[in-house]
């Protein structure tokens, strides 16, 4: 049976991971592929890595980087974060990853979604998108909620499914940080809508709020960073509970 | 032990080199037909579409010779998709013909039947070298849109919409839809078994 994923997020600034992590035995705490290598052996299904640099120097470190995690991991990987242009999405994936996620630059330029999906396959393509619930409805921002979009969620993710997009990344910002659960009723309308998988992000704080994604959310698969990284929530603990729910987990 | 990758137009080659090298195996990423014909262990990656890769195949002659080696051979993926006989991915698409047998797109029966068929999911009726040792249900990593229905050459069984061959097997030719690269420890034992046969 088709496992429903846990991913764990690692925002990386040059090279480096960024969120503090309480991660005990690590040689180096900060080392990227060293706390990847952690989540993988204790169960992560798969990993995201964001690179948040801003400079030019910084994303050639990111690239570096990408091909030490493809060397040093046995689990899929998707990288994100500053891929405006074809050549950024193959040289990521020449470098190793298997999929790359793109926000605002699709946003920008929708039609990214379908050189990407023509180019490379439908697969290596995870649209990322940041959304508010507001008056007018859940609507898409960026740059942190700063911007707003002319596009709704549910089209814009519809629309990036036809353009050929593989997955949605969806991260409700009223739920991020606030660790009070995921955004169950927009997922699940964003599921029903969708037949590609989608990619919850944005409110664990517990193990219950995983159960409540895949069973109310209808997510495929649900990414967290801090409750990980601060140890909050251990992968084997979290997915021998969603077993005993009887959520399809892989176990090891 | 030589141990080649063949070499050709398909995404993401690498992962299986970085595979093996995991499990210390200094294997050569190569279109070299002699260099391919020496080798102990072939593997044949594959991410991409059918009907680009047979022409690649074709054209630069390397349908015959994959199809002429004698030493275990690994297909993964698309590789395993093109040694089938004929593929519906881009219209319909001669292949290898290594497994007599044909290559359907997937065709969801309700709305949770998402497609591709990505993520981890089990291997079941497990009948080859590859999975020696094996004695539970494993989970691998699968990311496929077409599927090679389950056929007298099946080595092992996964069910996603239905049950479908989640490995091949004929004579010396090995072949698993899923991803062994990226199955973790499950998979690097199905690449040692592999490079142990």
């Amino acid at each position: 049976m088709l496992a429903k994923r846990i991913i764990p997020c690692l925002d990386i600034k040059d090279g480096q991971t960024v969120k503090g992590t309480n991660f005990v035995n690590l040689r180096q705490a900060g080392d990227p592929v060293e706390l990847a290598r952690a989540y993988s052996e204790q169960g992560a299904d798969e990993l995201v890595f964001l690179d948040i640099t801003a400079s030019f120097e910084g994303r050639k470190t990111f690239a570096e980087l990408v091909k030490r995690i493809a060397a040093n991991i046995s689990i899929p990987f998707t990288v994100g974060g500053g891929i405006n242009e074809l050549s950024d999405v193959d040289r990521l994936l020449n470098a190793g990853a298997d999929k790359i996620s793109i926000n605002s630059s699709a946003i920008r330029r929708p039609e990214l979604i379908d050189e990407i999906a023509k180019n490379f396959g439908s697969q290596v393509c995870v649209l990322a998108v940041d959304a508010k619930q507001t008056e007018k409805g859940w609507w898409c921002y960026l740059n942190g909620g700063r911007v707003e979009t002319d596009k709704e969620l549910f089209t814009w993710t519809k629309e990036a499914q036809e353009r050929g997009a593989g997955e949605i990344l969806f991260t409700s910002m009223n739920h991020d940080g606030v660790k009070t659960g995921y955004a169950n009723e927009a997922l699940a309308e964003m599921s029903d809508n969708l037949s590609i998988p989608v990619i919850a992000s944005g409110g664990a704080g517990a193990k219950e709020h995983f159960r409540d994604v895949f069973l109310q959310g209808k997510a495929d698969a649900a990414l967290a960073a801090s409750v990980f990284h601060f140890g909050e929530i251990k992968i084997p603990d979290l997915k021998s509970y969603l077993c005993a729910q009887g959520i399809p987990m892989r176990v090891m | 032990m030589k141990v080649a990758i063949i070499k050709y137009n398909a995404g993401n080659i690498y992962s299986v080199d970085y595979a093996l090298k995991r499990l210390g195996v200094e294997a050569v990423v190569t279109a070299d037909k002699d260099e391919l014909r020496a080798a102990d262990k072939v593997i044949f990656p594959g991410v991409g579409e059918a009907e680009t890769t047979m022409k690649f195949l074709r054209a630069s002659g390397m349908d015959a010779l994959i199809k002429e080696l004698r030493q275990p051979l690994l297909g993964i993926c698309l590789g395993m998709q093109v040694m089938c006989r004929h593929s519906e991915e881009g219209g319909d698409v001669d292949c290898l013909g290594i497994f007599d047998t044909e290559v359907k797109r997937f065709v969801p029966q309700k709305h949770e039947d998402k497609v591709p068929h990505m993520g981890w999911n089990t291997l079941t009726e497990t009948n080859s070298g590859l999975f020696k040792g094996f004695t539970k249900e494993e989970f691998v990593y699968f990311v496929h849109s077409f599927y090679v229905p389950v056929n007298e050459y099946t080595a092992a069984v996964t069910d996603y919409i239905q049950p479908f061959s989640a490995a091949l097997h004929k004579d010396n030719y090995y072949a698993t839809q899923f991803h062994p690269e990226k199955s973790g420890g499950v998979g690097e034992r199905i690449l040692r078994n592999f490079l142990e046969l």
